[in-house]
Protein backbone atom coordinates (compact mmCIF):
# COMPACT_ATOMS: atom_id res chain seq x y z
CA UNK A 1 0.00 0.00 0.00
CA UNK A 2 1.41 3.45 -1.14
CA UNK A 3 0.76 5.85 1.28
CA UNK A 4 0.79 9.48 1.55
CA UNK A 5 0.59 11.33 4.56
CA UNK A 6 -0.51 15.07 5.01
CA UNK A 7 1.12 17.24 7.94
CA UNK A 8 1.32 20.30 8.90
CA UNK A 9 3.95 22.03 11.17
CA UNK A 10 2.66 24.48 14.12
CA UNK A 11 3.55 26.25 16.68
CA UNK A 12 3.82 23.72 20.06
CA UNK A 13 0.86 23.54 22.22
CA UNK A 14 1.46 26.08 25.35
CA UNK A 15 3.23 28.65 23.27
CA UNK A 16 1.95 32.75 24.57
CA UNK A 17 1.10 33.77 21.56
CA UNK A 18 1.02 37.32 20.22
CA UNK A 19 -0.55 39.42 17.15
CA UNK A 20 1.83 40.03 14.09
CA UNK A 21 2.01 43.78 13.36
CA UNK A 22 0.04 43.40 10.23
CA UNK A 23 -3.02 42.43 12.20
CA UNK A 24 -3.78 39.63 10.48
CA UNK A 25 -2.10 36.34 11.79
CA UNK A 26 0.15 35.97 14.61
CA UNK A 27 4.26 37.04 15.47
CA UNK A 28 5.82 33.60 14.94
CA UNK A 29 9.31 34.30 14.11
CA UNK A 30 9.96 33.46 18.15
CA UNK A 31 7.95 30.57 18.47
CA UNK A 32 8.58 26.61 18.51
CA UNK A 33 7.16 24.48 16.23
CA UNK A 34 5.48 21.00 15.90
CA UNK A 35 3.94 18.60 14.39
CA UNK A 36 0.07 19.40 14.19
CA UNK A 37 -1.53 16.75 16.91
CA UNK A 38 -4.03 14.92 14.55
CA UNK A 39 -1.16 14.73 11.85
CA UNK A 40 0.43 12.59 14.03
CA UNK A 41 -1.59 10.31 14.32
CA UNK A 42 -2.26 10.08 10.37
CA UNK A 43 1.21 9.30 10.21
CA UNK A 44 1.20 6.78 13.12
CA UNK A 45 -1.59 5.22 11.19
CA UNK A 46 0.17 4.95 7.86
CA UNK A 47 3.37 3.51 9.46
CA UNK A 48 1.03 0.88 10.48
CA UNK A 49 -0.99 -0.17 8.00
CA UNK A 50 2.58 -0.12 5.95
CA UNK A 51 4.13 -2.72 8.89
CA UNK A 52 0.97 -4.82 8.02
CA UNK A 53 0.54 -4.60 4.75
CA UNK A 54 4.12 -3.77 3.48
CA UNK A 55 4.42 -0.34 0.97
CA UNK A 56 5.45 2.77 1.27
CA UNK A 57 4.80 6.23 3.64
CA UNK A 58 5.69 9.47 1.91
CA UNK A 59 5.33 12.29 4.24
CA UNK A 60 3.78 15.68 2.98
CA UNK A 61 4.10 19.03 4.07
CA UNK A 62 3.64 22.35 2.85
CA UNK A 63 5.44 25.00 4.77
CA UNK A 64 8.48 27.21 5.12
CA UNK A 65 12.03 25.95 5.43
CA UNK A 66 11.68 25.76 9.15
CA UNK A 67 9.08 22.77 8.28
CA UNK A 68 11.79 20.41 7.67
CA UNK A 69 12.67 20.02 11.28
CA UNK A 70 8.92 18.59 11.25
CA UNK A 71 9.18 16.21 8.01
CA UNK A 72 13.06 15.25 9.53
CA UNK A 73 10.65 13.81 12.64
CA UNK A 74 8.62 12.09 10.68
CA UNK A 75 11.26 10.54 8.27
CA UNK A 76 12.79 9.21 11.88
CA UNK A 77 9.57 7.65 13.01
CA UNK A 78 9.74 5.57 9.62
CA UNK A 79 7.55 7.42 6.84
CA UNK A 80 10.26 6.14 3.86
CA UNK A 81 10.27 9.75 2.11
CA UNK A 82 8.83 12.95 2.00
CA UNK A 83 8.00 15.83 -0.19
CA UNK A 84 8.13 19.86 0.95
CA UNK A 85 6.27 22.28 -0.67
CA UNK A 86 8.60 24.91 0.36
CA UNK A 87 6.58 28.22 0.51
CA UNK A 88 7.41 30.53 3.49
CA UNK A 89 4.15 33.14 3.13
CA UNK A 90 1.04 30.78 3.64
CA UNK A 91 -1.29 33.44 5.06
CA UNK A 92 -1.66 34.06 1.22
CA UNK A 93 -3.70 31.23 1.33
CA UNK A 94 -6.71 29.78 1.80
CA UNK A 95 -7.83 25.82 2.35
CA UNK A 96 -8.78 25.43 -1.56
CA UNK A 97 -5.17 26.65 -2.67
CA UNK A 98 -3.77 24.75 -0.17
CA UNK A 99 -5.81 21.47 -1.04
CA UNK A 100 -4.79 21.92 -3.93
CA UNK A 101 -1.16 22.44 -3.77
CA UNK A 102 -1.06 19.52 -2.07
CA UNK A 103 -3.69 17.24 -3.69
CA UNK A 104 -0.94 18.32 -6.95
CA UNK A 105 2.23 17.20 -5.07
CA UNK A 106 0.00 13.80 -4.12
CA UNK A 107 -1.34 13.06 -7.85
CA UNK A 108 2.17 12.67 -9.47
CA UNK A 109 2.86 9.73 -6.90
CA UNK A 110 -0.71 7.96 -7.55
CA UNK A 111 -1.21 6.91 -4.19
CA UNK A 112 -3.67 3.93 -2.77
CA UNK A 113 -4.45 5.83 0.49
CA UNK A 114 -3.67 9.36 1.50
CA UNK A 115 -4.17 10.51 5.43
CA UNK A 116 -4.14 13.02 6.93
CA UNK A 117 -5.38 14.75 10.60
CA UNK A 118 -9.04 15.66 10.79
CA UNK A 119 -7.74 19.42 11.48
CA UNK A 120 -5.42 21.90 12.32
CA UNK A 121 -4.23 23.10 15.84
CA UNK A 122 -3.67 26.50 14.40
CA UNK A 123 -6.42 27.43 11.85
CA UNK A 124 -8.56 24.56 12.72
CA UNK A 125 -10.44 24.53 9.50
CA UNK A 126 -10.82 20.82 9.34
CA UNK A 127 -11.03 20.54 5.73
CA UNK A 128 -7.56 20.19 4.16
CA UNK A 129 -8.34 16.16 3.55
CA UNK A 130 -11.85 16.65 2.18
CA UNK A 131 -11.22 19.46 -0.68
CA UNK A 132 -8.27 17.55 -1.71
CA UNK A 133 -10.15 14.21 -2.17
CA UNK A 134 -12.86 16.26 -3.99
CA UNK A 135 -9.77 18.04 -6.22
CA UNK A 136 -8.63 14.59 -7.17
CA UNK A 137 -12.05 13.11 -7.26
CA UNK A 138 -11.54 10.36 -4.81
CA UNK A 139 -13.61 9.14 -1.94
CA UNK A 140 -13.23 10.41 1.69
CA UNK A 141 -14.29 9.83 5.25
CA UNK A 142 -13.33 12.27 7.94
CA UNK A 143 -12.46 11.97 11.64
CA UNK A 144 -11.65 8.07 11.35
CA UNK A 145 -11.03 5.83 14.49
CA UNK A 146 -9.95 2.50 12.85
CA UNK A 147 -8.89 1.14 9.14
CA UNK A 148 -8.86 -2.13 7.82
CA UNK A 149 -8.46 -3.36 4.54
CA UNK A 150 -11.51 -5.61 3.19
CA UNK A 151 -11.26 -6.95 -0.22
CA UNK A 152 -9.53 -4.43 -3.22
CA UNK A 153 -10.82 -1.37 -0.74
CA UNK A 154 -10.94 -0.35 3.22
CA UNK A 155 -13.47 -0.66 6.05
CA UNK A 156 -13.43 2.43 7.86
CA UNK A 157 -14.70 3.62 11.66
CA UNK A 158 -16.38 7.08 11.45
CA UNK A 159 -16.53 9.02 14.99
CA UNK A 160 -20.12 10.19 15.51
CA UNK A 161 -21.04 12.72 18.22
CA UNK A 162 -21.83 11.66 21.63
CA UNK A 163 -20.05 8.06 21.27
CA UNK A 164 -21.99 6.88 18.42
CA UNK A 165 -19.83 4.98 15.34
CA UNK A 166 -20.18 4.15 11.99
CA UNK A 167 -18.08 1.58 10.31
CA UNK A 168 -18.00 2.68 6.36
CA UNK A 169 -16.58 0.48 3.28
CA UNK A 170 -14.80 2.22 0.59
CA UNK A 171 -12.84 1.83 -2.50
CA UNK A 172 -9.48 2.62 -2.90
CA UNK A 173 -7.43 5.09 -3.72
CA UNK A 174 -9.16 7.09 -1.03
CA UNK A 175 -9.10 9.80 1.23
CA UNK A 176 -9.15 9.76 5.26
CA UNK A 177 -8.87 12.72 7.88
CA UNK A 178 -7.57 10.85 11.29
CA UNK A 179 -8.65 11.31 14.85
CA UNK A 180 -6.35 11.69 17.40
CA UNK A 181 -6.14 8.96 19.67
CA UNK A 182 -6.91 6.43 16.63
CA UNK A 183 -3.36 4.81 18.03
CA UNK A 184 -0.46 5.43 20.28
CA UNK A 185 2.02 7.19 19.11
CA UNK A 186 5.38 6.00 19.02
CA UNK A 187 8.58 7.49 19.61
CA UNK A 188 11.46 8.01 16.78
CA UNK A 189 14.43 5.59 17.66
CA UNK A 190 18.22 6.87 17.48
CA UNK A 191 18.67 4.09 14.83
CA UNK A 192 15.62 6.24 13.25
CA UNK A 193 17.05 9.45 13.69
CA UNK A 194 20.15 8.23 12.03
CA UNK A 195 18.19 6.87 9.19
CA UNK A 196 16.51 10.00 8.51
CA UNK A 197 19.53 12.18 7.79
CA UNK A 198 19.86 9.72 4.51
CA UNK A 199 16.41 9.52 3.14
CA UNK A 200 15.06 11.69 0.77
CA UNK A 201 13.11 14.86 0.96
CA UNK A 202 12.00 16.36 -2.60
CA UNK A 203 11.34 20.01 -2.62
CA UNK A 204 8.78 21.90 -5.11
CA UNK A 205 8.14 25.15 -5.42
CA UNK A 206 4.42 26.91 -5.25
CA UNK A 207 4.93 28.12 -8.64
CA UNK A 208 6.15 24.11 -9.68
CA UNK A 209 2.63 22.99 -8.68
CA UNK A 210 0.64 25.53 -11.06
CA UNK A 211 1.45 28.62 -9.03
CA UNK A 212 -0.97 30.19 -5.93
CA UNK A 213 -4.88 30.37 -6.35
CA UNK A 214 -6.81 33.64 -5.56
CA UNK A 215 -8.11 33.05 -2.15
CA UNK A 216 -11.70 32.55 -2.22
CA UNK A 217 -11.65 33.55 1.76
CA UNK A 218 -9.64 36.19 3.76
CA UNK A 219 -8.72 36.87 7.30
CA UNK A 220 -9.01 40.22 7.84
CA UNK A 221 -8.35 40.76 11.51
CA UNK A 222 -6.84 38.55 14.54
CA UNK A 223 -7.63 39.81 17.92
CA UNK A 224 -8.19 38.06 21.36
CA UNK A 225 -11.45 36.71 22.28
CA UNK A 226 -14.09 38.67 24.47
CA UNK A 227 -14.70 37.15 28.12
CA UNK A 228 -18.77 36.57 27.70
CA UNK A 229 -18.49 35.61 31.95
CA UNK A 230 -17.52 38.26 34.29
CA UNK A 231 -15.02 35.71 35.99
CA UNK A 232 -13.71 35.93 39.58
CA UNK A 233 -9.92 35.18 39.68
CA UNK A 234 -8.56 33.99 42.91
CA UNK A 235 -5.59 35.11 43.70
CA UNK A 236 -2.39 34.79 46.45
CA UNK A 237 -0.56 32.05 46.99
CA UNK A 238 -1.67 28.41 46.02
CA UNK A 239 -3.33 28.05 50.17
CA UNK A 240 -4.70 31.49 50.15
CA UNK A 241 -6.54 30.90 46.44
CA UNK A 242 -7.57 27.46 47.40
CA UNK A 243 -9.23 28.98 50.24
CA UNK A 244 -11.30 32.41 48.53
CA UNK A 245 -11.89 28.57 46.63
CA UNK A 246 -13.23 26.78 49.34
CA UNK A 247 -15.09 29.76 50.91
CA UNK A 248 -16.96 30.76 47.50
CA UNK A 249 -18.25 27.23 47.20
CA UNK A 250 -19.49 26.74 50.90
CA UNK A 251 -21.39 30.32 51.03
CA UNK A 252 -21.95 31.15 47.09
CA UNK A 253 -22.63 28.24 45.17
CA UNK A 254 -22.92 26.09 48.18
CA UNK A 255 -22.11 22.86 47.46
CA UNK A 256 -19.47 22.33 50.81
CA UNK B 1 -33.39 33.56 -5.05
CA UNK B 2 -29.81 35.77 -3.63
CA UNK B 3 -30.62 34.98 -0.10
CA UNK B 4 -29.02 32.90 2.50
CA UNK B 5 -29.83 29.13 2.49
CA UNK B 6 -29.67 27.09 5.83
CA UNK B 7 -29.14 23.21 4.73
CA UNK B 8 -30.71 21.50 8.57
CA UNK B 9 -29.60 18.23 9.81
CA UNK B 10 -31.92 15.62 10.43
CA UNK B 11 -31.22 11.51 11.09
CA UNK B 12 -33.90 8.74 10.84
CA UNK B 13 -36.21 11.53 10.97
CA UNK B 14 -35.35 13.36 14.56
CA UNK B 15 -33.40 17.21 14.03
CA UNK B 16 -29.92 17.52 14.58
CA UNK B 17 -30.90 20.65 17.25
CA UNK B 18 -27.82 22.77 16.06
CA UNK B 19 -29.43 22.76 12.65
CA UNK B 20 -32.40 25.25 14.89
CA UNK B 21 -29.62 27.74 15.98
CA UNK B 22 -28.28 27.80 12.55
CA UNK B 23 -31.50 28.61 11.04
CA UNK B 24 -32.17 31.89 13.71
CA UNK B 25 -28.20 33.00 12.76
CA UNK B 26 -29.73 32.67 9.06
CA UNK B 27 -33.03 34.57 10.00
CA UNK B 28 -30.43 37.55 11.56
CA UNK B 29 -28.22 37.12 8.48
CA UNK B 30 -31.04 37.74 5.84
CA UNK B 31 -32.54 40.60 7.76
CA UNK B 32 -29.28 42.37 7.80
CA UNK B 33 -28.37 41.94 4.65
CA UNK B 34 -31.70 42.92 3.28
CA UNK B 35 -32.55 38.76 1.89
CA UNK B 36 -34.51 36.46 2.21
CA UNK B 37 -34.08 33.16 4.68
CA UNK B 38 -34.69 29.51 3.16
CA UNK B 39 -34.06 26.14 4.57
CA UNK B 40 -33.38 22.93 2.89
CA UNK B 41 -33.81 19.32 4.41
CA UNK B 42 -32.58 16.64 2.56
CA UNK B 43 -33.02 12.82 3.12
CA UNK B 44 -35.90 9.95 2.16
CA UNK B 45 -38.95 11.14 3.30
CA UNK B 46 -38.55 14.58 4.46
CA UNK B 47 -42.22 16.16 4.21
CA UNK B 48 -43.10 15.71 7.44
CA UNK B 49 -40.05 17.63 8.49
CA UNK B 50 -40.22 19.75 5.78
CA UNK B 51 -43.41 20.90 6.86
CA UNK B 52 -42.13 21.24 10.77
CA UNK B 53 -39.98 24.06 9.12
CA UNK B 54 -42.84 25.79 7.16
CA UNK B 55 -43.91 27.23 10.78
CA UNK B 56 -40.71 29.53 10.35
CA UNK B 57 -40.62 32.82 9.12
CA UNK B 58 -38.45 31.78 5.92
CA UNK B 59 -39.37 32.34 2.19
CA UNK B 60 -38.70 28.45 1.15
CA UNK B 61 -38.52 25.50 2.37
CA UNK B 62 -36.91 22.82 0.15
CA UNK B 63 -37.53 19.09 0.69
CA UNK B 64 -34.78 17.75 -0.68
CA UNK B 65 -36.09 13.83 -1.53
CA UNK B 66 -34.42 11.30 -2.70
CA UNK B 67 -34.56 7.00 -1.53
CA UNK B 68 -30.09 7.38 -2.00
CA UNK B 69 -30.19 10.43 0.76
CA UNK B 70 -31.90 7.48 3.70
CA UNK B 71 -28.81 6.88 4.74
CA UNK B 72 -25.82 9.50 4.90
CA UNK B 73 -23.57 9.48 2.17
CA UNK B 74 -20.69 12.03 1.51
CA UNK B 75 -21.24 11.53 -2.00
CA UNK B 76 -24.89 11.40 -2.21
CA UNK B 77 -25.47 14.91 0.15
CA UNK B 78 -22.86 16.60 -2.02
CA UNK B 79 -24.15 15.85 -5.14
CA UNK B 80 -27.83 16.81 -4.06
CA UNK B 81 -27.11 20.13 -2.34
CA UNK B 82 -24.65 20.89 -5.52
CA UNK B 83 -27.71 21.00 -7.62
CA UNK B 84 -30.42 22.62 -5.39
CA UNK B 85 -27.87 25.24 -4.71
CA UNK B 86 -27.39 25.27 -8.84
CA UNK B 87 -30.94 25.79 -9.06
CA UNK B 88 -32.11 27.81 -6.36
CA UNK B 89 -28.53 30.16 -6.56
CA UNK B 90 -28.19 31.56 -3.06
CA UNK B 91 -26.04 34.51 -2.00
CA UNK B 92 -24.79 32.69 1.26
CA UNK B 93 -25.45 28.26 2.52
CA UNK B 94 -25.52 27.85 6.02
CA UNK B 95 -24.82 24.81 7.71
CA UNK B 96 -24.45 23.49 11.25
CA UNK B 97 -21.21 22.94 12.16
CA UNK B 98 -22.07 18.71 13.11
CA UNK B 99 -19.56 15.66 12.14
CA UNK B 100 -21.67 15.40 9.17
CA UNK B 101 -21.48 18.89 7.94
CA UNK B 102 -17.41 18.48 7.97
CA UNK B 103 -17.94 15.33 5.81
CA UNK B 104 -19.68 16.76 3.34
CA UNK B 105 -19.87 20.34 3.12
CA UNK B 106 -16.39 21.15 2.41
CA UNK B 107 -17.12 18.99 -1.17
CA UNK B 108 -20.04 20.99 -2.04
CA UNK B 109 -18.07 24.93 -1.66
CA UNK B 110 -15.14 23.37 -3.64
CA UNK B 111 -17.29 22.45 -6.41
CA UNK B 112 -18.44 25.98 -6.46
CA UNK B 113 -14.68 27.40 -6.36
CA UNK B 114 -15.34 28.49 -2.81
CA UNK B 115 -14.13 27.46 0.57
CA UNK B 116 -16.64 26.50 3.66
CA UNK B 117 -15.60 29.31 6.09
CA UNK B 118 -15.96 26.90 9.29
CA UNK B 119 -17.14 26.66 13.39
CA UNK B 120 -18.31 30.53 12.82
CA UNK B 121 -19.03 32.10 16.31
CA UNK B 122 -20.58 35.48 14.90
CA UNK B 123 -20.96 37.66 12.10
CA UNK B 124 -21.28 41.53 11.28
CA UNK B 125 -22.01 43.08 8.08
CA UNK B 126 -19.71 45.07 5.96
CA UNK B 127 -21.58 46.94 3.45
CA UNK B 128 -23.98 44.19 1.96
CA UNK B 129 -21.34 41.39 2.25
CA UNK B 130 -20.96 39.62 5.77
CA UNK B 131 -17.86 39.10 7.66
CA UNK B 132 -17.80 36.03 10.02
CA UNK B 133 -16.06 35.43 12.98
CA UNK B 134 -14.34 32.10 14.02
CA UNK B 135 -11.42 30.69 16.15
CA UNK B 136 -8.27 30.25 15.59
CA UNK B 137 -5.46 28.18 18.30
CA UNK B 138 -7.99 26.31 19.56
CA UNK B 139 -9.84 29.09 20.87
CA UNK B 140 -7.04 31.50 22.01
CA UNK B 141 -7.62 33.92 19.35
CA UNK B 142 -10.62 34.83 16.77
CA UNK B 143 -10.29 36.15 13.21
CA UNK B 144 -12.63 37.84 10.85
CA UNK B 145 -13.12 35.88 7.77
CA UNK B 146 -14.30 38.05 4.92
CA UNK B 147 -15.61 35.29 1.96
CA UNK B 148 -14.09 36.61 -1.73
CA UNK B 149 -14.86 35.24 -4.92
CA UNK B 150 -18.77 35.27 -6.69
CA UNK B 151 -20.86 33.64 -4.59
CA UNK B 152 -22.50 31.46 -3.48
CA UNK B 153 -20.42 32.21 -0.19
CA UNK B 154 -20.12 28.85 2.51
CA UNK B 155 -20.18 28.46 6.38
CA UNK B 156 -20.88 26.81 8.83
CA UNK B 157 -21.96 27.45 12.63
CA UNK B 158 -20.82 26.22 16.13
CA UNK B 159 -22.92 25.46 18.49
CA UNK B 160 -24.25 27.42 20.93
CA UNK B 161 -23.35 30.62 19.24
CA UNK B 162 -26.77 31.48 18.22
CA UNK B 163 -29.93 30.94 20.16
CA UNK B 164 -32.64 28.73 19.15
CA UNK B 165 -35.31 30.32 21.20
CA UNK B 166 -34.55 33.58 19.01
CA UNK B 167 -35.99 32.06 15.63
CA UNK B 168 -38.96 33.90 14.37
CA UNK B 169 -42.23 31.88 13.41
CA UNK B 170 -43.99 32.96 10.23
CA UNK B 171 -45.30 30.74 7.45
CA UNK B 172 -43.28 29.68 4.11
CA UNK B 173 -43.90 27.46 1.03
CA UNK B 174 -42.66 24.16 1.31
CA UNK B 175 -41.31 23.35 -2.60
CA UNK B 176 -40.41 19.58 -3.22
CA UNK B 177 -36.61 18.38 -4.96
CA UNK B 178 -35.90 16.08 -6.29
CA UNK B 179 -32.06 15.39 -7.00
CA UNK B 180 -30.64 13.63 -9.61
CA UNK B 181 -28.57 10.71 -8.06
CA UNK B 182 -28.04 7.16 -9.14
CA UNK B 183 -26.42 4.47 -7.29
CA UNK B 184 -23.12 4.30 -9.11
CA UNK B 185 -22.54 7.86 -7.50
CA UNK B 186 -22.12 6.71 -4.06
CA UNK B 187 -18.74 5.16 -3.37
CA UNK B 188 -18.85 4.85 0.15
CA UNK B 189 -21.02 1.56 1.60
CA UNK B 190 -22.14 2.98 5.50
CA UNK B 191 -23.10 0.58 7.60
CA UNK B 192 -25.74 1.45 10.95
CA UNK B 193 -24.48 3.69 13.20
CA UNK B 194 -23.40 1.57 16.32
CA UNK B 195 -22.72 2.67 20.40
CA UNK B 196 -19.21 1.30 21.52
CA UNK B 197 -20.91 -0.55 25.02
CA UNK B 198 -23.25 0.49 27.57
CA UNK B 199 -22.20 3.55 29.55
CA UNK B 200 -21.02 2.20 33.14
CA UNK B 201 -20.62 5.69 34.10
CA UNK B 202 -23.04 8.56 33.50
CA UNK B 203 -21.33 11.80 34.52
CA UNK B 204 -24.92 13.57 33.90
CA UNK B 205 -26.00 12.66 36.99
CA UNK B 206 -22.99 14.59 38.54
CA UNK B 207 -23.49 17.25 41.16
CA UNK B 208 -19.94 18.12 41.03
CA UNK B 209 -17.56 17.13 38.33
CA UNK B 210 -13.74 17.34 38.92
CA UNK B 211 -12.77 17.46 35.39
CA UNK B 212 -8.79 16.70 34.53
CA UNK B 213 -6.63 17.69 30.83
CA UNK B 214 -3.22 18.47 29.66
CA UNK B 215 -1.67 20.12 32.40
CA UNK B 216 -1.66 16.69 34.35
CA UNK B 217 1.16 15.84 32.50
CA UNK B 218 1.62 12.11 33.73
CA UNK B 219 -0.72 9.39 33.73
CA UNK B 220 0.72 8.88 37.37
CA UNK B 221 -0.18 12.43 38.27
CA UNK B 222 -4.53 11.41 37.68
CA UNK B 223 -4.65 10.38 41.90
CA UNK B 224 -3.65 14.04 42.77
CA UNK B 225 -6.86 15.00 40.97
CA UNK B 226 -8.76 11.94 42.03
CA UNK B 227 -8.24 12.77 45.68
CA UNK B 228 -9.81 16.35 44.92
CA UNK B 229 -12.91 14.52 43.37
CA UNK B 230 -13.35 12.17 46.50
CA UNK B 231 -12.61 15.63 48.70
CA UNK B 232 -15.25 16.88 47.27
CA UNK B 233 -17.47 13.87 46.74
CA UNK B 234 -17.74 14.55 42.83
CA UNK B 235 -17.14 12.25 39.67
CA UNK B 236 -13.99 11.89 37.93
CA UNK B 237 -13.95 13.48 34.19
CA UNK B 238 -11.64 13.86 31.77
CA UNK B 239 -11.17 15.86 28.67
CA UNK B 240 -10.20 14.04 25.50
CA UNK B 241 -6.32 13.51 25.49
CA UNK B 242 -6.51 12.53 28.70
CA UNK B 243 -8.57 9.39 27.74
CA UNK B 244 -6.92 9.39 24.00
CA UNK B 245 -3.84 8.16 26.14
CA UNK B 246 -5.67 5.44 28.13
CA UNK B 247 -5.38 7.44 31.35
CA UNK B 248 -9.02 7.35 32.36
CA UNK B 249 -11.11 5.36 30.59
CA UNK B 250 -13.31 7.48 27.44
CA UNK B 251 -16.50 6.35 29.56
CA UNK B 252 -15.17 9.61 31.70
CA UNK B 253 -14.98 12.23 28.85
CA UNK B 254 -16.58 15.18 28.38
CA UNK B 255 -16.89 17.00 25.14
CA UNK B 256 -18.42 16.94 21.49
CA UNK B 257 -17.48 13.11 21.38
CA UNK B 258 -18.07 12.29 24.96
CA UNK B 259 -20.77 13.31 27.38
CA UNK B 260 -22.16 17.15 27.96
CA UNK B 261 -22.99 17.51 31.11
CA UNK B 262 -24.52 20.70 33.33
CA UNK B 263 -23.79 19.70 37.04
CA UNK B 264 -24.17 22.45 39.66
CA UNK B 265 -20.12 22.87 39.96
CA UNK B 266 -17.82 21.63 36.84
CA UNK B 267 -14.50 22.08 37.82
CA UNK B 268 -11.72 21.63 35.09
CA UNK B 269 -8.17 21.25 36.32
CA UNK B 270 -5.80 21.95 33.83
CA UNK B 271 -7.59 21.87 30.53
CA UNK B 272 -7.42 24.84 28.15
CA UNK B 273 -10.74 24.27 26.73
CA UNK B 274 -10.62 24.06 23.27
CA UNK B 275 -14.50 24.13 21.80
CA UNK B 276 -14.72 20.71 21.37
CA UNK B 277 -14.56 20.37 25.41
CA UNK B 278 -16.54 23.43 26.10
CA UNK B 279 -19.37 21.81 24.14
CA UNK B 280 -19.39 19.57 26.67
CA UNK B 281 -19.52 21.17 30.22
CA UNK B 282 -20.73 25.11 29.52
CA UNK B 283 -24.19 24.22 31.00
CA UNK B 284 -23.08 23.51 34.14
CA UNK B 285 -24.06 26.34 36.67
CA UNK B 286 -20.64 27.26 38.29
CA UNK B 287 -17.57 26.69 36.45
CA UNK B 288 -14.16 26.61 38.07
CA UNK B 289 -11.03 26.46 36.19
CA UNK B 290 -7.48 25.98 37.42
CA UNK B 291 -4.85 26.62 34.49
CA UNK B 292 -1.21 28.09 34.60
CA UNK B 293 -1.65 29.90 31.23
CA UNK B 294 -4.42 33.03 31.91
CA UNK B 295 -4.84 33.12 28.28
CA UNK B 296 -6.27 29.73 28.10
CA UNK B 297 -10.13 29.86 26.60
CA UNK B 298 -11.06 27.94 29.84
CA UNK B 299 -11.07 31.30 31.49
CA UNK B 300 -13.31 33.11 29.45
CA UNK B 301 -16.31 30.56 30.79
CA UNK B 302 -15.02 30.68 34.07
CA UNK B 303 -17.28 32.06 36.69
CA UNK B 304 -14.01 31.06 39.13
CA UNK B 305 -10.42 31.06 38.02
CA UNK B 306 -7.17 30.18 39.74
CA UNK B 307 -4.15 31.06 37.84
CA UNK B 308 -1.16 28.71 39.02
CA UNK B 309 0.18 25.39 39.31
CA UNK B 310 -2.29 22.53 39.55
CA UNK B 311 0.44 20.52 41.80
CA UNK B 312 0.22 23.20 44.22
CA UNK B 313 -3.28 24.83 43.93
CA UNK B 314 -5.07 21.01 43.94
CA UNK B 315 -3.29 19.62 46.94
CA UNK B 316 -4.10 22.71 48.86
CA UNK B 317 -7.24 22.90 47.77
CA UNK B 318 -8.21 19.12 49.19
CA UNK B 319 -6.71 20.38 52.77
CA UNK B 320 -9.72 22.81 52.88
CA UNK B 321 -12.07 21.13 51.21
CA UNK B 322 -11.14 18.74 54.23
CA UNK B 323 -10.85 21.27 56.63
CA UNK B 324 -14.33 23.00 55.62
CA UNK B 325 -16.06 19.94 55.81
CA UNK B 326 -14.87 18.73 59.40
Amino acid sequence: MKIIVSIKQVPVRDSQLRIGSNGRWIQDNDLSFEINEPDAYALEEALQLKEKHGGEVIALCLGPARASQTIREALAKGADRAIHIEEEDLTAFDTLGIAKLLAKAAEAEKPDLILTGLQSDDLGAGQTGVVMAEVLGLPSATIIMAVETAGAGIRVKRELEDGWFQNVQMPLPAVLTIQSGINKLRYATLMGIKKAKTKEIKRVTVAELGGPAAPAATIERVYLPQRTKQTQMLDGSAKEAAAKLVEKLKFEVRVI
Amino acid sequence: MSGVLVVMEQRGGAWNRMSWETLAAGQQLAAQIGASASAAVAGNSVGALANELASKALDKVFAVDHQLLGAYTADAYTAALEQLIRRTSPSIVLFPHTYQVRDFAPKVATRFGQVLISDTIGFRVDGDAPVFARQLFQGKLNADVKPGGPAPHFASVQAGAFRADQLQNGTALVENFTPDLKPEMIRAKPEDPFRESARAVDLTAADIIVSVGRGIKEKENIPIVEELAKALGAELAASRPICDSGWLPMERQVGSSGQTVSPKVYMAVGISGAIQHLVGMKGAKTIVAINKDSNAPIFEVADYGIVGDLFEVVPALVEEVKKAKS
